[in-house]
């Protein structure tokens, strides 16, 4: 833990009664407070996905309709994953209490709660495990740190489970690499098996599991959707692009989360991507069925996340397609870059994916097939396939959020930087310790961008508007880019709360503004319908 | 102000910033490593940073006997920052008063002299005008927070909005829960 430090002497608040007593974390129960905590899963969600204990129940009440006998469900639920997962054994075994790790979560460091420290979040696990699966904690108790599982602790781990965005960046400080998202990944599996998981998780998945996206949109509208976009580009462009679904044979198919398809700013993003491979004409196709890239079965447990993720290599395969594109996300990529291949893998029906604008060969997914549009993008302005107009950006002063699961979750740093830099003209990057491996979480991942929890979002995101105020007050920085939809959805409440007058913006957006298309007529606005700086009749 | 009373105030303005600061930070008694005090990297630790900085602007303001709506950005991070955290509004808001004790406090003996009082009541007065604003500033955040959620609702079902009829289902979770609140 990290040293004692000197408080204030007793006398020197003497005169001052607001402080409360401090307890020891174990003597602490965890309390409700609307704002701070996400509703609870549905009956008929859990029923969809048959996930155990389906009942109406709110975190609020003092009885959370849990089955009798839940204790040995979870005892079991423990033992069978240290059997399965070797790092979780380990996790549970090596941490030395050295507190490098304590103060790197954003939760921390905006709450002041121990329990947020990493080391503390793993400790309401372990304390559990110590006592029923070691000597020392059978024998010990709690002088071994070990505690009995009771209905306390039960919805202690509820709340704090759902306090960790499994960002992970507690583990790139920790010398043994020990995962807290891992730790908390296996919490939320052992939470699911009683019942408890949250709302915002479970209707998502529950949608995605009976119509392949999160949102619940069905062909029609995921069509309709699309056309909407492509008649907007045309008024901005005068160009009609003509994007096709669920075409047979098509080389690319391209998968994106559906919140690009419905909310604002992701469609601004979902228009980028529509222009820029019309203006490559690229052989691709989206397809209504595979049409969530992203996975809220990978906040529930391994087997949801499966389970949803499992249409994706079915449709390439159905198409026939020779790989696949994914769009912007963050979760979605840490699923497909890390689960998917183990769970439905190898797929030796598809091609390495090649570059058919500039012949690269992306090596790096000779196993998944699937590539990041932004190492697809970044290598296009590399070999100067993109004709570029990065003053229509002139007006913007762009920070690069590194989005949790692309940035620590597989090495995606340069790319978008990269690609920032080609179509804008004044980029700024925040403070070194708030970006890259050591990023600060928006506040709002792995299933907690509800809004029912907005307080407890505004103190999660606030490291990361901190250092976005930062470069706002010294450069002027008036938009904050990213590479992921659950930013998108969750970091424009951040900034209108933290730092007023900051936009949101996906970085194909960026692109898209930039792209000259052949034949286009000359631009007055960008795709918000905004006017272009120097073009607009405003100006 | 009265000139002596202003000299004393400036003398000592960092013992009482650096007390205000205590004071603030004693709000969060769980945080016993001293976190929130000890760590001076103002991206690894912004609320220590953020009250740190509030606090000297606020009493540079009050010292210089400026009229405070100069002060009002340095208090507006300071509320932003309590408003969303587990507080009630008593003691969100507390600090502020605290200022009192502690300007009391430091001017110890001082604080007989009629001539020292009577600024020391002047400046009292300030610090309620000071909480007034706070308050404002309180409830605005607290509203705040619930005009992000219906923001953030028109944003998600924005294209919705523009082009009705396409789905059958609006994915408002929010009006089904209304009786959980
Ligand atoms: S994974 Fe992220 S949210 Fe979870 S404890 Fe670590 S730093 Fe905190
Ligand atoms: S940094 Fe690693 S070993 Fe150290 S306390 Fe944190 S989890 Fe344990």
């Amino acid at each position: 833990m990290a040293p004692k430090v000197k408080l204030p002497k007793p006398g020197e608040l003497s005169k001052i009664d607001f402080k409360t007593p401090a307890t020891d974390w174990m003597d602490t129960p965890v309390e409700f407070k609307p704002g701070t905590y996400c509703w609870g899963a549905k009956e008929k969600d859990l029923l969809t996905l048959g996930l155990p204990n389906p009942r109406q129940w709110s975190p609020a009440d003092e009885d959370w309709k849990i089955p009798e006998g839940w204790e040995s469900t979870i005892l079991d639920g423990i033992a069978e994953r240290l059997s399965k997962y070797r790092s979780f054994k380990i996790f549970m075994d090596i941490c030395v209490r050295c507190g490098a790790c304590a103060d790197k979560c954003h939760f921390y460091i905006a709450t002041g709660d121990p329990k947020n420290m990493p080391v503390l979040r793993a400790e309401l696990l372990r304390s559990v495990y110590k006592k029923y699966f070691t000597k020392s904690g059978k024998f010990l108790g709690r002088l071994a740190g070990a505690r009995e599982l009771n209905m306390d602790v039960l919805k202690e781990w509820w709340s704090y489970f759902f306090q960790c965005t499994e960002c992970r960046r507690c583990s790139v400080f920790c010398p043994y690499g020990i995962d807290q998202a891992e730790v908390t990944i296996i919490g939320r599996e052992l939470l699911n098996l009683v019942g408890l998981n949250i709302d915002w998780i479970a209707g998502p998945a529950a949608a995605c599991y009976m119509k392949g996206n999160h949102l619940g949109l069905e062909p029609h509208a995921i069509t309709g959707n699309i056309e909407s976009m492509v008649d907007d580009i045309e008024d901005i462009t005068g160009i009609r692009v003509n994007p096709t679904f669920n075409r047979k044979g098509a080389e690319i198919m391209f998968v994106t989360p559906s919140g690009d398809l419905l909310g604002e700013p992701g469609v601004y993003t979902c228009m980028g991507y529509l222009m820029m491979f019309h203006e490559l004409g690229l052989d691709y196709t989206w397809s209504t069925y595979a049409s969530e890239g992203g996975n809220f079965g990978f906040f529930t447990s391994n087997e949801t996340a499966k389970r949803l993720n499992y249409k994706i290599y079915a449709e390439a395969k159905r198409l026939g397609v020779k790989y696949i594109i994914g769009g912007e996300c963050g979760h979605m990529w840490r699923v497909l870059n890390q689960y998917m291949d183990t769970w439905h893998g190898p797929a030796d029906f598809l091609e390495v994916p090649v570059s058919p604008i500039t012949g690269t060969v992306f090596e790096n997914a000779k196993s998944t097939k699937m590539i990041h549009i932004s190492e697809f993008t970044a290598d296009l302005i590399k070999h100067n396939k993109l004709n570029l107009d990065p003053t229509r950006n002139d007006h913007l002063k762009v920070t690069f959020h590194d989005s949790c699961n692309p940035s620590r979750g597989m090495g995606l740093l340069d790319e978008p930087r990269e690609i920032i830099k080609a179509v804008c003209n004044n980029f700024y990057e925040m403070p070194e310790n708030t970006i890259r491996e050591k990023t600060f979480c928006c506040g709002s991942g792995s299933g907690l961008n509800a809004s029912e929890n907005m307080e407890q979002r505004m103190r999660g995101g606030f490291p990361r508007a901190n250092a976005v105020k930062y470069v706002k007050e010294k450069h002027g920085v008036n938009m904050l880019a990213n590479i992921c939809a659950v930013d998108r959805a969750a970091l424009p409440a951040l900034m209108d709360y933290w730092n007023p007058g900051v936009g949101v913006t996906g970085v194909t957006e960026l692109v898209a503004n930039a792209l000259v298309m052949k034949g286009e007529k000359e631009r007055t606005t960008n795709l918000r319908f905004e006017d272009l700086p120097g073009k607009g009749g405003n100006e | 102000m009265d000139i002596k009373f202003n000299e004393i105030l400036k003398e000592k303005k960092s013992d009482i910033s650096k007390r205000w600061l205590e004071v603030i930070l004693a709000s969060y008694p769980n945080d016993k490593s001293g976190f929130l005090m000890n760590q001076q990297d103002r991206f690894a630790n912004p609320i220590g940073y953020t009250f740190s900085t509030g606090i000297d602007g606020i009493l540079e303001v009050l010292v210089k006997g400026e009229d405070f709506s100069e002060s009002i950005s340095f208090l507006e991070d300071i509320i932003k920052v309590r408003a969303i955290q587990d507080f009630s509004p008593a003691k969100a808001m507390a600090f502020i008063f605290q200022l009192k004790t502690i300007v009391r406090e430091a001017l110890g003996k001082d604080i007989g002299q009629s001539q020292i009082n009577l600024a020391l009541l002047e400046f009292e007065s300030k610090i309620d005008d000071l909480a007034l604003t706070a308050f404002d500033i309180y409830v605005k955040c607290r509203e705040q927070i619930y005009e992000l959620r219906t923001d953030e609702l028109k944003r998600m079902t924005f294209t919705l909005l523009k082009k009705a009829n396409l789905m059958s289902e609006i994915p408002v979770q929010e009006f089904e829960h209304k009786d959980q609140k």
